[in-house]
């Protein structure tokens, strides 16, 4: 597969690390969340067929965490973006 | 033996002669030839016997789909079973012997089973070795390895060397047959960037072995004119020999070179080449190829594919036969009893099945001696060409689970929806079935994609070629013949075997596959698949797109497994990472140890030492006596710096790390999301904002990994940065009562003395007279320790500067044992007990987690089953009997319990002789241990076949106080 790193251009899979489902990102604060929320998030993932946002680590490269949208039937790769700037546009920012 | 079978013209060099032997016989062909040309102009007809029957076996065909003429190719190491001499280039001494059979290849004594086959039809093994059941491991199981399988490997190591590469390209154009070539020329002559990559070691494909003309010139003289004029453009890459076996994702296509395969002697290059290929667009212009006919014993050596016929005698100057017939349903067939007159070959009879001529049976054991036709005459022959038609090469287009449709008029499955994106087909493998069409469809392809691609150039015209009649009257096998007729050479299917997964349930097309076998093993039925297709939609009254298709994977062709390696082999497989006093270790008899990828000194062998034992007991008696250095460097090392970095920290690490001052170093505990003990180590505070962390060895990438996730996805706005200094700087444990007094030496104006750097204090100061360094006052042994840190570069001279100022204390160099020795003695976790399925609790370290912050791990390590009062504790253990050496892996019981796992106590993590105590210490996990000490359980492993007393005791069998590390 090629990623389409949206600083460095099309970069080859295999400088990058697979993590999963990008909801990793919505990680509840321990402090306030109720043990099932904290359940869900560190351990329940969908598994879709089709368009997924998946969390890919560029560890050969510039080590950017990307949220890639990819389509888990055909590998179409769909939408790219720094998952810096995910985490941000979610609110979670401080 | 003389090449009794040679005739005129062809394209091989009869200048010169290579000498080769088969079976031990001494031949001669000519460069140019395969290994299946030679035999054939030598007059072999008998090359092999049949996977299940044993049946003797000949040629088949002129290329990669070849079923039958599977031999073992090279002697030795280099042995290599299942090569298909229809592919393999003949080399000066080629030596090649053919396979599967016991005793001689004309005498197989397996050759019985052929008897027995009606015991042996289609899902004979599931039926056969049923019963009774205790015969399965004594008698079935032994008896069908040992008659299983083709060929044999050597079983040494492959002495070739394979490697991989890297290219890339504007358009692939796969197949360089007529249409291959003249899209080339399209898109060569517009200006993209062209690779042309074709399995034969000569491009030009049917070109060359067919009578056609081109542009109004022989075939095969166009196809060499156009290699040239493209092999003189810069922006055309040719590749031979090459294979391009798999379509992968976004436009990657593996293609396997084999670059020496054809030498003798590789001269030091690599046997194959695995090509990475990444392309804009690629053309799929891969051709056709050719189905045989089912009839009574249409399996015999001499029975071959009226297409290779043409090819041995057009392209290689060889004649499968004296006296031959053409059996055939289509013009194309008709073709082949052309070129044989016109080569001076009797042809002996055209049996036109579209007359209603069939062959019926045939004779001749171990090479044909005549057909009986269904019109009555039996005529004597040597040589029988079959012509069932043409498949299109879909292969590739189903990569991405394409799935091809059929088209009654050329009587054969065309790429349909779900090519792999950027993949376009044309010529005979889309269904242009005839010399003209597949030109000029080529030439349109190559031109627009180039044009589609960006390329201006003038793509020229499209080569004329005949444009032949291509008939396609389906006819599958002949129903009147009673003998039985092969459908699938390679995997010994009949058309019976067909009829009989029919009738007993087996219809669905991937089912026919598993319980026939058909289609399966090297060939993957390249020849027979839609014949078997054919007659299961007869037994079935379905059409056969109704009955349905099998779609290809990768590879193409078989790939061998040493290629997909490449040069990560051995030691090769992985970098190897050498500390920054290797080279010291080296010089002063170190035994190394692999820990990761890492090289450790495990112990520093002195002379007098017999054995391991008296080497570690002698480093750690040192430490604890006066003082020891090892290179620690190998411990993951990270910098972070920013205003939030203590907060980041803080976020991190399950205990505080808000309130480190600066100057000062803390133990640290990580825990994983689900609330289990992850890694630990130390972070020293060097200024308001700067960090540095240390983490186990084995963790180093995946704890820097998890904290840039953590910086990047979870908490995307503290001020934090990371940065991996693992192999920025050499780390060297200096420990034991004299490390103050030898690093007093070592360091410039800095005081050491309790008060002025106690215990866990780190500062940035100079060694030696300037190099810069980092000090850290830890202790992984519980002695007075430190660990100092330079520059990598310096590592080397710092190793040595240090064993010189230690002169005087005796210090010692001491390697991973010895650490470990010291760190059991000293109560200290490491990967033995932070095994993935232990709480801080188990550790005895559930005080240190701080309930009042958010960091990972903290919320679910609080679940009430990782925190039980009766859990696992970490606690020491000593034998009772002193002489003893306890066992890791051993688990406790209660005395006077059975041994089950009902009853299972815990078990033993790590143990070591202590040479400060004089006997055997261990750690362990014990059920509610922390409130066992001074019981007695028994420490039991059936594994080491040891069950013995053990006193529970603290896990710092040394200086429990902490005296000696805060002295």
């Amino acid at each position: 597969m090629i990623i389409p790193h949206p600083l460095l251009g099309p970069r080859d899979a295999a400088e990058f690390v697979y993590k999963g489902d990008a909801s990793l990102i919505n990680r509840p604060d321990g402090m306030t969340a109720s043990d099932d929320e904290m359940h869900d998030y560190a351990y329940l993932r969908d598994n879709p067929a089709g368009e997924h946002r998946e969390l890919w680590y560029h560890e050969q490269g510039d080590r950017s965490w990307l949220v890639v949208t990819r389509n888990t039937m055909t590998h179409d790769i769909t939408y790219v973006e720094l998952a810096r700037d995910v985490a941000r546009a979610s609110g979670r920012s401080r | 033996m003389t090449q009794s079978h040679r005739i005129d013209g062809g394209q091989i060099d009869r200048s010169r002669s290579l000498k080769f032997e088969w079976n031990g016989k001494k031949m001669a062909g000519h460069p140019g030839d395969t290994l299946a040309s030679a035999l054939i102009a030598n007059g072999v007809q008998l090359v092999g016997r049949s996977f299940k029957y044993h049946r003797p076996r000949g040629i088949f065909s002129a290329g990669s789909e070849e079923p039958n003429a599977l031999v073992q190719l090279r002697k030795g190491a280099a042995q290599e079973p299942n090569t298909r001499a229809t592919t393999v280039e003949l080399f000066e001494g080629l030596a090649a012997t053919s396979q599967n059979h016991r005793g001689s290849l004309e005498w197989d004594l397996m050759a019985a089973n052929d008897l027995l086959a009606r015991f042996l039809s289609a899902g004979f093994y599931y039926k056969t070795f049923m019963w009774p059941k205790a015969f399965w491991e004594k008698l079935y199981e032994p008896v069908i390895r040992a008659s299983a399988g083709l060929g044999n490997l050597s079983g040494q190591a492959d002495p070739d060397s394979y490697d991989h590469g890297y290219l890339h390209c504007d358009l692939l154009i796969i197949g360089a047959g007529p249409a291959g070539l003249a899209a080339a020329l399209a898109a060569g002559r517009s200006g993209a960037r062209v690779i042309l990559a074709d399995e034969d070691f000569v491009m030009g494909g049917r070109l060359n072995a067919e009578t056609h003309e081109v542009d109004g010139q022989p075939g095969a003289d166009w196809a060499a004119a156009a290699i040239a004029e493209l092999s003189a453009m810069d922006n055309v890459r040719l590749m031979t020999r090459t294979t391009v076996y798999g379509s992968y994702d976004h436009g990657i296509y593996g293609a396997l070179e084999r670059v020496t395969d054809h030498l003798a002697d590789a001269a030091g290059k690599p046997r194959q080449v695995l090509w990475r290929l990444y392309t804009q667009r690629a053309l799929l212009t891969a051709g056709a190829t050719e189905r045989s006919i089912g009839f009574g014993n249409n399996d015999r050596p001499g029975i071959m594919l009226a297409g290779a016929v043409r090819a041995y005698v057009n392209r290689f100057g060889a004649a499968p036969g004296r006296r031959v017939a053409v059996f055939t349903n289509n013009e194309d067939g008709l073709r082949t009893a052309e070129d044989l007159k016109a080569k001076g070959i009797e042809v002996a009879a055209v049996v036109d099945a579209r007359k209603g001529e069939y062959v019926l049976n045939t004779v001749g054991r171990r090479g044909l001696k005549s057909i009986t036709l269904s019109t009555g005459p039996t005529i004597p022959i040597d040589c029988l060409a079959v012509s069932g038609g043409w498949s299109p090469n879909v292969h590739l287009t189903c990569h991405h689970r394409g799935r091809p449709v059929w088209r009654d008029d050329i009587a054969g499955f065309v790429p349909g929806e779900g090519l792999p994106p950027g993949m376009t087909v044309a010529g005979a493998a889309n269904g242009a079935m005839t010399l003209a069409a597949a030109l000029n469809k080529a030439h349109e392809a190559g031109a627009s994609l180039a044009s589609a691609l960006g390329a201006k150039g003038n793509a020229g015209d499209a080569p004329t070629g005949s444009d032949e009649n291509f008939d396609a009257t389906p006819f599958w096998y002949v129903a009147d013949s009673k003998p039985r007729a092969w459908v699938d050479l390679q995997n010994d299917v009949t058309s019976k075997d067909v009829k009989q997964s029919h009738q007993e349930g087996f219809r669905a097309v991937e089912h026919l596959k598993r319980y026939t076998t058909l289609g399966m093993a090297t060939d993957q039925g390249k020849t027979s698949n839609i014949l078997g297709l054919a007659i299961m939609a007869e037994a079935s009254g379905k059409t056969i797109p109704e009955t349905g298709t099998t779609i290809f994977r990768p590879p193409y062709n078989p790939v061998a497994v040493g290629a997909f390696a490449g040069r990560a082999r051995g030691k090769e497989f992985r970098p190897t990472r050498l500390t920054p006093s290797h080279h010291w270790a080296k010089e002063n008899g170190a035994d190394f140890v692999e820990t990761g990828m890492w090289l450790r000194a495990q112990w520093f062998k002195r002379s007098g030492e017999k054995g391991w034992r008296d080497s570690v007991d002698r480093e750690a008696a040192a430490v604890r006596k006066s003082v020891g250095i090892c290179d620690v460097t190998t411990l993951g090392k990270i910098d972070i710096q920013g205003r939030d970095a203590a907060e980041f920290l803080n976020r991190i690490y399950s205990n505080p790390f808000l309130k480190l001052p600066v100057g000062k170093v803390r133990y640290g505990l990580m825990l994983r999301e689900d609330g289990v003990a992850y890694d630990d180590g130390t972070t020293a505070r060097l200024t308001e904002t700067h960090f540095v962390m240390t983490t186990t060895t084995a963790n180093a990438v995946t704890v820097f990994r998890n904290m840039e996730f953590a910086r990047q996805c979870l908490w995307p706005d503290l001020d934090v940065h990371l940065i991996s200094t693992t192999d920025g700087w050499a780390q060297f444990a200096v420990a034991g009562p004299n490390s103050r007094a030898l690093l007093q030496k070592v360091v410039d104006d800095l005081d050491l003395s309790n008060d002025a750097f106690p215990f866990m204090a780190c500062t940035e100061c100079t060694v030696f007279g300037g190099t810069p360094a980092r000090l850290f006052r830890i202790s992984f042994s519980g002695e007075l320790a430190y660990e100092v840190a330079v520059p990598a570069r310096y590592g080397d001279a710092m190793m040595r500067g240090l064993m010189a100022a230690g002169e005087e204390f005796d210090a010692v160099p001491y390697g991973t044992e010895a650490l470990g020795v010291l760190r059991i003695e000293k109560g200290h976790a490491a990967g033995n007990e932070l095994n993935g399925q232990t709480s801080a609790q188990n550790l005895g370290l559930g005080g240190m987690v701080s309930q009042k912050k958010d960091a990972i791990g903290t919320k679910l390590s609080t679940r009430p089953e990782m925190n039980r009062d009766d859990d696992l504790r970490l606690v020491g253990f000593r034998p009772k009997d002193k002489s003893i050496l306890l066992t890791a892996g051993a688990h406790f019981l209660n005395p006077g319990d059975p041994e089950d796992m009902a009853h299972d106590q815990g078990w033993m993590t790590s143990v070591a002789y202590s040479p400060e105590l004089g006997h055997s210490v261990g750690l362990g996990y014990l059920k509610q241990g922390s409130e066992r000490m001074g019981e007695t359980v028994r420490a039991y492993s059936p594994v080491r076949n040891q069950d013995i007393l053990v006193e529970v005791c603290s896990v710092h069998h040394i200086d429990p106080e902490g005296v000696r590390q805060r002295g």
